[in-house]
């Protein structure tokens, strides 16, 4: 990691895994020595030689990175603003950015020993990609998924079933990510001696949120390096979607202590943040609560019982968001915005029609958030799009809402 | 300050029998039903009521306690409400102690500082809190213990002699053993484990050490009770709760449901740790002799199962 000041934003977490008054270690005594073995692999990885020449090799065969920077030209005069680029983490290897991640854990899950992984999944980006490198690593792997999700992403269901994985569909609550957590959890203090929890995001009780955060890193320093060729200085605004937020963590943290560069994080506005229990902006319209082993923003109701949430996008569709992101709310570092549905399924049309690009809908967020952005900045002005995931996935919802399909 | 918690370890310690720890869920399948089930507890032979605190993504519990959560959220349970249900139960029960037991999210909500105030006026005794490991002890288990509540940790087959002591430093009241590394309602696998575990943790603290976690059967109170000072019964009391609704309402026997099973388990039966049997019943403190006779009766028939002789 690189060294920084007293004052960088990018210090966190503390040796409590704090990010301010955000994140932890709030999880059942069951799974706390595990947490302990897993951060002090996790410390012994990261300086070991080695272990990084492997991720990097990874990265670049496996993966296919870096991932290019893309000028999106029509886009751009279409807007007639800020010039907008696309990182095109879309085209890893599995379509989303997820894989990042799953390469430097599967690896850190091999040298603990352990020899069986489960992962949970809401639009199944993270499914696939932990399916893929258990196939890739040859290690048993079961998949939850939301049942609900199960439907709406049939596709990537069945590459996970291709790929060797168990999927197995949540019925409890509404069927969506919270759920799929919910039983991984469950599983996860059940097999605990055997089994490595892959988590997809950068959420969950401490390490998870740095180690995800870290693995997603590569994104924004990509980005750093591409944009100084393209344009020889940095961009003036980086733009990602937020879900659980490990795109946009490591989209962004690159850049955290740059305040030139503007960081906007959308999130999933639903049918509009003012219909009770019909969006998942957790920053926009939760409040600080404690879920899924760590302190964030969360949807909830007076009672502290969390909400379901709704969006249109399965990886979004999430009541909770990574602590990094709770913090650099609360420091205005980053600025959240909701998106709706609407907006979205608008954003990722026109993106298909000018760029010829299929977005994921979870990107698709992030793009209204660039439609919007883009015409009120200068010409001379640069924004990044973290182009997070492909909308292969998406077709099929998107074609019923638009009445392609019965 | 002492809560009623030690004194009724004490009790059971001189009767030479295990505590029986009941857990039910606050407001579980209504509130009025829920509180005549608490009151009726002590008598069907609970020692220590654990009072579950409903939450909407209990990550511990297995189906049994999930279902009996929604239950009562549906129909309109809150913390508020459940602290209420202790002070209704303290006017007729000042001697058994109730721990409440949940998950931190509502508590945190509800405000820390507030809900120990709350807590201490209604009566409870303690508060077992899942996702607190000792590494979160400034959130909640530090000004609990300072308002003379008792905070009771819990320990798991994963919880290593190393880490033992950091997970004992702060507890009170009891230890919790959770029986397997799972959730609630699962099957434990070895119950000799279990055994050694009490053992190896009664070796570190004074403190009683309850078993938790897959107790479904009378066998399975008599063997853990053989080295636990408590045995815990939860989901089976759930599931029976749940088994004796009709259209997800009560009905005149879901009462009996819950007690009648608490009644039927050891503690309950009069049991007295199986290699006592025969004995003369045992005097616990603060139990009525109500309750007492009423165990006597069942007292040979459940600890004549060859299965639960030692």
């Amino acid at each position: 990691m690189t060294a920084t000041g007293a004052n960088s934003l990018r210090n966190g977490p503390d040796d409590h895994g704090r990010f301010g008054l955000y994140g932890g270690r709030f999880v059942a005594e069951t799974l706390m020595p595990l947490i302990l073995d897993l951060e002090a692999a996790y410390r012994k990885a990261q300086v070991d030689p080695e272990f990084q020449a492997e991720l990097r090799d990874l990265g670049e065969h496996y993966t296919g990175r870096p991932s290019p920077l893309y000028f999106a030209e029509r886009l751009t005069r279409h807007l007639g603003g800020a010039k907008v680029y696309f990182k095109r983490e879309e085209l890893n290897h599995t379509g989303s950015h997820k894989l990042n991640n799953c390469v430097g854990q599967i690896l850190l899950a091999q040298r603990m020993g352990k020899t069986r992984i489960i992962a949970e999944t809401g639009a199944g980006q993270h499914g696939v990609a932990t399916a893929t490198v258990c196939a890739r690593f040859g290690l048993p792997c079961t998949v939850f998924m939301g049942a609900t999700d199960v439907k709406r992403q049939w596709p990537n269901v069945l590459r996970m079933k291709m790929l060797g994985a168990e999927v197995r569909p949540v019925t409890a609550g509404a069927g969506t990510l919270k759920d799929a957590m919910n039983e991984a959890l469950r599983d996860w203090v059940t097999n605990v001696e055997t089994t490595y929890y892959l988590i997809g995001t950068a959420a969950g009780p401490h390490p998870y949120p740095e180690m995800v955060r870290n693995f997603q890193s590569v994104i924004g320093e990509e980005i750093k390096l591409q944009h100084q060729q393209a344009e020889g200085r940095l961009p003036d605004a980086v733009v990602a979607c937020v879900g659980g937020g490990s795109n946009a963590i490591g989209a962004f943290h690159a850049f955290l202590d740059d305040p030139s560069v503007k960081l906007y994080g959308a999130e999933a506005g639903g049918h509009g943040i003012e219909v009770e229990n019909g969006h998942a902006a957790s920053m926009t319209g939760g409040r600080p609560g404690v879920l899924h082993g760590n302190r964030t923003y969360l949807l909830q109701d007076a009672d502290g019982q969390i909400l379901e949430g709704h969006s249109i996008s399965a990886g979004l569709d999430y009541p909770g968001v990574g602590p990094e992101h709770s913090f650099l709310h609360d420091t205005r570092r980053v600025t959240y915005v909701p998106i709706t549905d609407n907006e979205a399924l608008e954003a990722f049309q026109l993106c298909t029609r000018l760029e010829g690009i299929i977005p994921a809908l979870e990107s698709a967020h992030a793009i209204a958030e660039v439609l919007k952005l883009a015409p009120t900045m200068g010409k001379d002005e640069t924004i990044v799009l973290c182009l997070s995931g492909r909308g292969d996935k998406d077709v099929e919802s998107v074609g019923r809402y638009l009445g392609l399909i019965e | 300050m002492t809560t009623r918690i030690p004194a009724r370890f004490a009790a059971c310690a001189a009767a030479n029998r295990p505590a029986l720890v009941t857990f039910v869920m606050a407001g579980d399948p209504d509130l009025a039903t829920a509180q005549a089930i608490l009151a009726a507890l002590p008598a069907a032979g609970a020692d220590i009521i654990e009072l579950g605190m409903p939450f909407s993504d209990p990550m511990a519990d297995g189906p049994g306690i999930q279902l009996a959560g929604q239950r009562a959220l549906a129909a309109g349970q809150t913390l508020k409400k459940t602290l209420a249900m202790v002070a209704e139960f303290r006017k007729g029960d000042d001697a058994t102690p109730i721990v409440l037991m949940g998950y931190y999210n509502p508590i945190y909500i509800f405000g820390v500082e507030a809900f120990i105030a709350a807590a201490r006026q209604a009566g409870v005794d303690g508060l077992i809190v899942v996702d607190l490991p000792p590494e979160e002890d400034e959130e909640l288990c530090i000004p609990a213990l300072a308002a003379g509540l008792n905070f009771i940790r819990l320990t798991t087959p994963t919880t290593d002699d190393r880490r033992l002591p950091a997970v004992l430093k702060n507890t009170s009241g009891f230890v919790y053993y959770v029986s397997m590394t799972g959730i609630t309602g699962a099957t434990i696998k070895s119950h000799a484990a279990v055994g050694e575990a009490v053992k190896r943790i009664k070796s570190h603290t004074d403190l009683p050490v309850a078993v938790g976690f897959g107790i479904k059967t009378a066998e399975d109170a008599a063997l853990i009770g053989r080295d636990a000072d408590g045995v815990v019964v939860g989901t089976a009391l759930c599931n029976a709760l749940g088994d004796s609704l009709v259209d997800g309402k009560p009905t005149p026997g879901t009462v009996s449901a819950v007690t009648g099973l608490v009644a039927s388990s050891p503690r309950g039966s009069g049991g007295q740790r199986p290699e006592l049997r025969g004995a003369s019943l045992p005097l616990a403190g603060g139990l009525s002799h109500r309750a007492l006779s009423a165990r006597g009766h069942r007292c040979h028939m459940r600890w004549a199962n060859p299965a639960a002789r030692p």
